[in-house]
């Protein structure tokens, strides 16, 4: 059971954030794994651990379960992918060059950078997140599975894998409370949805001296050229919205904005006292 | 009105368990100014279910045709994939529209690469000249960018809730379209539904509730929150994370996979009001948002606003009412 991760180094806007040009001034901007993804990564490491078990049972000799992570990102994303390393994926690679640092990474590129690596690796499975928080396209790995031909299922917070039936059987979480019960066969690309595990915690191993080291391609190594990565999108602009509701601020103290919340629920008779 | 101009836009419906979802209306409403600034038709698809009674409801005004697909019973991102990209082929619209529903999600993405179309997903506002333009939500709503497309046709996915619905009836023709497929030979399969986050509590009967977010950092903080309960007679409810952490009961989570409420007044405290979350609570009457990031979008729908943390606000709040 091989079983590879795509994983996204996010920004997140910090507080005070400006606006420069069609994005946030990158100084005002930090990053880190993108929560849905810390979901996909402990998805893929739970299910190659109960493979592991399953082969010590039957005593079989070596399981031959792996977990690899991809992520598209320059240098700096390697502090992510090595906590990434620390949370049980075995192997880590991470896509980049000049020519992908130029483009717009839009859904397209995206998906032939990660199927380039896909065909390279043979996974059963292939774990994203639902979306990343920064650019809330939400679409990568369903885009990947068309890519490569094979099944997937959107917003997913249970797997059980039937790898003698070749088969996943998943929920997909829908709106309003409602959970969606389906089978796809394997190999698949499922997105994960955050709160279906409870991750674990960064182990210190994976960080050591003697730490695997982060397996780096270009286009050139997947077979691909700039052409991969053209884009047809055009950012125009960037501002913060404005939902045309005007906001009542409570100014004052502690004490004095405390006061006039209070007031106001009185005058909503939602509190009596 | 008959319908045999160029189709400017085909337009997917969304429908799950025997009901048109909402957003299937507001999507005609996005795809009908669309259509007007392409200039052209708009086509509506309606896959799987009872599509002939869908059909009729969806025949509201601006919708020139609906096609109909007469396939399986129920939503299956295989035959909506291969219907819908079966329609693009034979209609050839300038845009392709589908909502951004979880199941959208499991579809959308699949179309749009099938047929080499590019693809925006999540768009809260469209416009034309000659390309389109989008507007969509980013950094978990913070800020909002426009995306231009220099390619076409197109494909787009739309957030519910952000265009009126169009529900005026309109004289669309209805074509069914003959597509073959064999559902049992699907690599995937629907196998039924389940109902979670029932629970002993009603949020969506509230009157008042306080809303608690991440913001609490920590289990062991909630005590400060019951203790604001207690004083002001509220009932609980939060966002997400809280939910994920098993901080606290499904029951009490608002949003896209929570509950829908309505309440007199929603204090949020701690949450920062991404999209679905805003998505279960914007209907509430009076909004009351507490959170120290002046940044935070909950105060773009909130009608009362404190900044300030609330390791401070909450304790004086609660003395106002010792
Ligand atoms: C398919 C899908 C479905 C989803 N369904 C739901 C849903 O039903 N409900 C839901 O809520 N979310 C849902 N989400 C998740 C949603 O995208 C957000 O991740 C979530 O709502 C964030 O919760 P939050 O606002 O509590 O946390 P955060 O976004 O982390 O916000 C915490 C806020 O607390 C503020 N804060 C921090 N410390 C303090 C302090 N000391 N004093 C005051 N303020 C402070 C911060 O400024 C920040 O604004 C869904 C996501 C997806 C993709």
């Amino acid at each position: 059971m091989k079983v590879l991760v795509a994983v996204k180094e996010v920004a997140e806007a910090t507080d005070g954030f400006e606006i420069d040009g069609v994005d946030i001034d990158r100084r005002h901007l930090a990053y880190g794994l993108n929560e849905w993804d810390e979901y996909a990564v402990e998805t893929g490491v739970r299910v190659a651990e109960q493979f592991d078990d399953a082969a010590d049972d039957a005593d079989a000799a070596g399981a031959d379960t792996e977990v690899v992570s991809v992520t598209i990102g320059p240098e700096r994303a390697e502090e992510t992918v090595r906590t990434v390393l620390a949370k049980g994926v075995d192997r880590a690679i991470r896509v980049w060059d000049d020519d992908i640092a130029a483009a717009e990474l839009d859904v397209a590129a995206k998906t032939r950078l990660l199927a380039a690596v896909a065909a390279e690796e043979e996974p059963d499975l292939i774990l994203t997140g639902v979306q990343a928080s920064d650019d809330e396209f939400g679409a990568t790995g369903v885009s990947l599975a068309d890519e490569l031909g094979v099944e997937w299922a959107a917003v997913v917070n249970r797997v059980e894998v039937d790898d003698a039936l070749a088969r996943a059987r998943v929920h997909r979480e829908l709106e309003g409370g409602v959970e969606e019960l389906s089978e796809v066969d394997l190999p698949a690309v499922l997105t994960v949805q955050v709160g279906s595990t409870d991750p674990r915690a960064a182990s210190p191993i994976g960080d050591g001296p003697d730490a695997e080291p982060i397996e780096r391609r270009g286009l050139a190594d997947l077979g691909l050229d700039a052409g991969a990565v053209e884009s047809p999108f055009r950012r125009t602009g960037a501002s913060v919205p404005d939902r045309g509701v005007s906001t009542t601020y409570f100014d004052g103290d502690t004490d004095e904005r405390a006061a006039g919340v209070a007031d106001l629920l009185r005058d909503e008779g939602v509190v009596d006292g | 009105m008959s319908a045999d101009g160029d189709v400017a836009v085909l337009g997917v419906a969304d429908h799950r368990r025997g009901e048109l979802r909402d957003v299937s209306f507001e999507l005609v409403t996005a795809c009908r100014e669309l259509a007007d600034a392409v200039g052209g038709e708009l086509h509506l698809a309606v896959v799987a279910g009872d599509v002939e009674r869908f059909a009729e409801m969806l025949d509201v005004e601006g919708v020139d045709a609906v096609h109909t697909v007469d396939e399986g019973e129920e939503f299956n991102h295989d035959l909506y994939a291969a219907a819908t990209a079966a329609l693009v082929e034979e209609l050839d619209p300038t845009a392709l529209v589908m909502p951004n529903s979880v199941n959208g999600l499991d579809y959308a993405p699949a179309v749009a690469n099938a047929l080499d179309l590019p693809l925006v997903s999540d768009a809260v506002g469209l416009s034309y000249d000659g390309g389109l333009e989008a507007t969509r939500e980013m950094y978990g709503s913070k800020v909002e960018t426009t995306v231009a497309v220099d390619e076409e046709p197109f494909a787009v996915t739309v957030r519910g809730g952000e265009w009126p619905p169009t529900d005026a009836p309109g004289e669309a023709e209805i074509r069914p379209f003959a597509f073959d497929a064999d559902e049992s030979a699907f690599p995937s399969r629907v196998l039924g539904f389940e109902e979670v986050g029932g629970g002993d509590v009603d949020i969506a009967d509230a009157e008042f509730l306080v809303s608690i977010g991440r913001g609490i950092e920590e289990e062991e903080n909630l005590d400060l929150i019951y203790d604001l309960v207690e004083a002001t007679g509220a009932t609980l409810s939060s966002s997400r994370p809280l939910v994920d952490n098993g901080w606290l009961d499904p029951a009490r989570q608002v949003g896209q996979s929570g509950k829908q409420v309505t309440p007199d007044v929603y204090l949020a405290i701690g949450i920062s009001g991404a999209v679905q979350h805003v998505a279960g609570m914007k209907g509430s009457e009076t909004i009351i948002a507490v959170n120290d990031d002046p940044n935070a979008p909950i105060f773009d729908i909130a009608d009362y606003g404190v900044v300030g943390d609330l390791f401070e606000v909450v304790p004086a709040l609660i003395e106002q009412f010792e």
